[in-house]
């Protein structure tokens, strides 16, 4: 990643992202959206996926957005940017219109990781140049916190209840980041919305490599409805996700994998915070026991081995 | 006189005459209008439409993007996308394509946007079947579209030039479907004049004065609204399938002048002094109904054919002229409404039609039949048992309907 912006003070002042909007108090993905306009500036169109942001900000006859922007549905948003992409391209060579406007998709886990992944697939496959950006809640947070593939195991959710035979989610969070870097597109990366000069930056660079293919990035932004935590709490525990390794900060550029601060001291376990100190801050993991929680660590151990092999291999 | 001039327009305005399936008048038709993005997905028997696109692309023949997606949800969806941001558009698909982008097409004309889309009809699964009936475009008669349907492969090419004139009117800005007969029509070469790109560029100019995604002037398109703006949005659309049917006819009333055509947004043949109409769409199902037209009045009834042409918004006071002074009038479907009262239709809208043009008052007949499958020359042989009777329909899959 390039480094545009090394301070707080360097991001522009100007909001593209309206107050106002209706998301709940502490909403983690509504601070993504503001730094990702902040770094995007106002040459960009945003192609939304139904979900909380898109419900939250265009509710007739109010907008928040300074930007063009788009809603089809829920499943489809790779599909509508790689219309508009497509359109701009054709029109500027047309010479019918004078455009360098960039299209950046943003949409939420279940639009990525489960009903929208063919869409966002194809999106990939055939090159568009699109910043694709999941905002990741860890599930249905819209429709009232149902598990979607983003859900972490353990985790409570209205449709992975803890009863007395099943006690959250059954299986483990997919790993869109292999799933995306499988596609091989020029530069996919992880941020996290409680380190937003990583996040600007990487917002740049991606919208920056558009002219060679996709770009995607993989947000972590908490919900302190649907995770069960206080409202001020989410950039303090946006943080602990990357501290305790739990949501590494990485990038994929160009078939190279590299580490972004804190996360590349995290190959050393000591380096990285005890786990607990994610999980105790939320109510959705209230019910673990030490056994769930060493099974959630050694997960994260797992997932650590094999990021140290891609390191290896693509460092 | 008229016809020697209509001739004399032809003759100015044709450039070659090919031999041409529907599907490749289809696609010819959208090389005519200098699309931006084509976006499809293969389906019989949709496909050779954009088999024959995407040869036009690759031989540069057409400056346009075209975007081979994943899926005809897709399709839909990225022909909205691209229309959103100000290009002119086209997409293509049958039956199970046209229901997996079903929650799509109504997402089109809510945020109106001009997308032209040619379906050949076809049986919907299951069990599977990839011949033609018009099944998908019937699940898709609320979806709020402009639907014409063609019965000849010059009228689906004619048909499309018109349609993006109708889609991008600002009176109009709706999506608008040319459908036509799956395999009968889309497989069957038939003659077609091609016109000289420069009259159906200057019948089809650009709009870009339609609100579109420019980082100049912002819009947010796709909202959320509350019940009481939910049904202001959606009323407008409906009125604006309603009143688009003038813009309709003042593009048909154009195109015949510029291209020497004769086309209305039905067809009547023999209606005249027609005691006896049949009623129907598409290609082979017109055909026959001709056909049998002709083979009554050789019998010495007077029989006469109605073709809907626009099928949505439905040409209701053309239906009620048509069928006004007739002792019989049958509509032959090509789908099915099951659980309905009567299951054809196009038969429910006949007998809406009716009722809006008083035609209750009258001793009246209408019958619906529903041929089995393809059109054959049994159906004919339906058509022709129809008219003969005016006591009791002897089709089998027959329904009587009697006011009186």
């Amino acid at each position: 990643m390039k480094v545009y912006f090394r301070t707080i003070k360097d991001l522009p002042v100007d909001e593209y992202y309206g107050p106002g909007q209706l998301t709940c108090a502490g909403c983690g993905p509504s601070i993504a959206v503001r730094w990702l306009l902040k770094a995007a500036g106002p040459d960009v169109i945003v192609v939304n996926a139904t979900g909380c942001i898109e419900v939250t900000t265009t509710s007739y006859p109010y907008t928040a957005w300074s930007v063009p922007y788009l809603h089809v549905a829920f499943e489809n948003s790779a599909a509508a940017a790689s219309g508009v992409e497509s359109a701009l391209r054709v029109l500027r060579r047309k010479g019918i219109l004078d455009t360098k406007a960039k299209v950046m998709v943003i949409a939420g886990d279940g639009g990525t990781y489960d009903i929208g992944l063919q869409s966002l697939s194809g999106m990939l496959e055939r090159g568009h140049g699109v910043l694709y950006v999941l905002y990741d809640n860890e599930a249905y947070m819209n429709t009232g916190i149902q598990r979607s593939g983003g859900t972490p195991h353990f985790a409570w959710t209205t449709t992975s209840p803890v009863g007395s035979k099943l006690k959250g989610k059954v299986q483990r969070k997919k790993d869109i980041m292999s799933i995306v870097i499988g596609h091989h597109i020029p530069y996919a990366a992880t941020a996290n919305i409680a380190y937003p000069i990583d996040l600007a930056n990487k917002v740049k660079t991606a919208l920056d490599y558009l002219v060679e293919g996709p770009a995607f990035i993989h947000v972590l932004a908490p919900c302190p409805p649907g995770w069960r935590y206080p409202e001020e709490m989410t950039v303090e525990i946006a943080r602990l996700a990357t501290e305790t390794g739990y949501f590494p900060l990485y990038e994929w550029d160009h078939g190279r994998i590299r580490f972004n601060p804190p996360s590349n001291a995290h190959f050393d376990k000591s380096r990285r915070k005890p786990i607990i100190e994610y999980l105790k801050r939320q109510g959705r993991f209230a019910h673990l026991t030490e056994e769930d929680i060493k099974e959630i660590e050694k997960e994260i151990d797992e997932y650590w081995d094999y990021l140290a092999r891609l390191a290896k291999a693509f460092g | 006189m008229a016809v020697t001039k209509a001739l004399s327009v032809r003759e100015e305005v044709v450039k070659e005459r090919l031999g041409l399936t529907s599907n490749y008048a289809a696609a010819y038709a959208v090389k005519s209008v200098d699309v931006d993005v084509i976006a499809a997905y293969p389906i019989t028997p949709q496909t050779t439409i954009i088999e024959k696109l995407a040869e036009f692309v690759a031989n540069g023949e057409i400056d346009a993007e075209y975007i081979p997606v994943e899926s005809e949800h897709s399709a839909l969806s990225a022909v909205i996308g691209a229309a959103a941001a100000g290009a002119r558009v086209f997409t293509a698909t049958s039956a199970q394509g046209l229901e997996f982008m079903h929650e799509v097409l109504y997402i089109t004309s809510g945020l109106r946007l001009p997308v032209v889309m040619a379906v050949p009809g076809r049986a919907l699964s299951a069990p599977i079947s990839i011949h033609g009936d018009y099944q998908d475009i019937m699940s898709a008669r609320d979806a709020g579209w402009v639907v014409m349907i063609a019965s000849s492969a010059q009228e689906v090419y004619d048909s499309i030039i018109m349609a993006y004139r109708i889609a991008e009117d600002n009176r109009v800005l709706l999506p608008v479907m040319v459908s036509y007969d799956g395999f009968l029509m889309s497989h069957t070469t038939e003659p077609v004049e091609i016109y000289h790109e420069e009259y159906v560029r200057k019948f089809t100019p650009r709009n870009l004065n339609r609100p579109r995604l420019d980082p100049r002037k912002p819009i947010t398109v796709g909202v959320i609204a509350s019940p009481d703006w939910y049904y202001e949005i959606k009323y407008q659309v409906v009125n604006a399938l309603k009143e688009s049917k003038g813009v309709i006819k003042e593009v048909h009333d154009e195109f015949n002048k510029t291209f020497g055509t004769n086309y209305d947004i039905v067809e009547r043949f023999m209606l005249d002094d027609a005691d006896y109409v049949l009623i129907t769409y598409g290609g082979a199902s017109t055909g026959n109904a001709k056909e049998a037209a002709i083979r009554a009045r050789e019998r010495g009834l007077r029989a006469g054919v109605l073709r809907i042409r626009l099928f949505r918004p439905f040409p209701t006071d053309e239906v009620v002229n048509a069928i006004k002074d007739a002792r019989a009038v049958a509509v032959i479907d090509r789908a099915l409404s099951p659980g309905n009262t009567y299951e054809g239709p196009v038969f429910n809208d006949v007998v809406s039609a009716s009722i809006v043009g008083e035609l209750i008052s009258r001793s009246f007949l209408l019958f619906t039949a529903y041929p089995r499958g393809r059109c054959s020359s049994t159906t004919s042989t339906i058509f022709i048992k129809c008219l003969m009777s005016t006591r009791e329909p002897v089709s089998i899959r027959g329904r009587r309907y009697s006011w009186g």
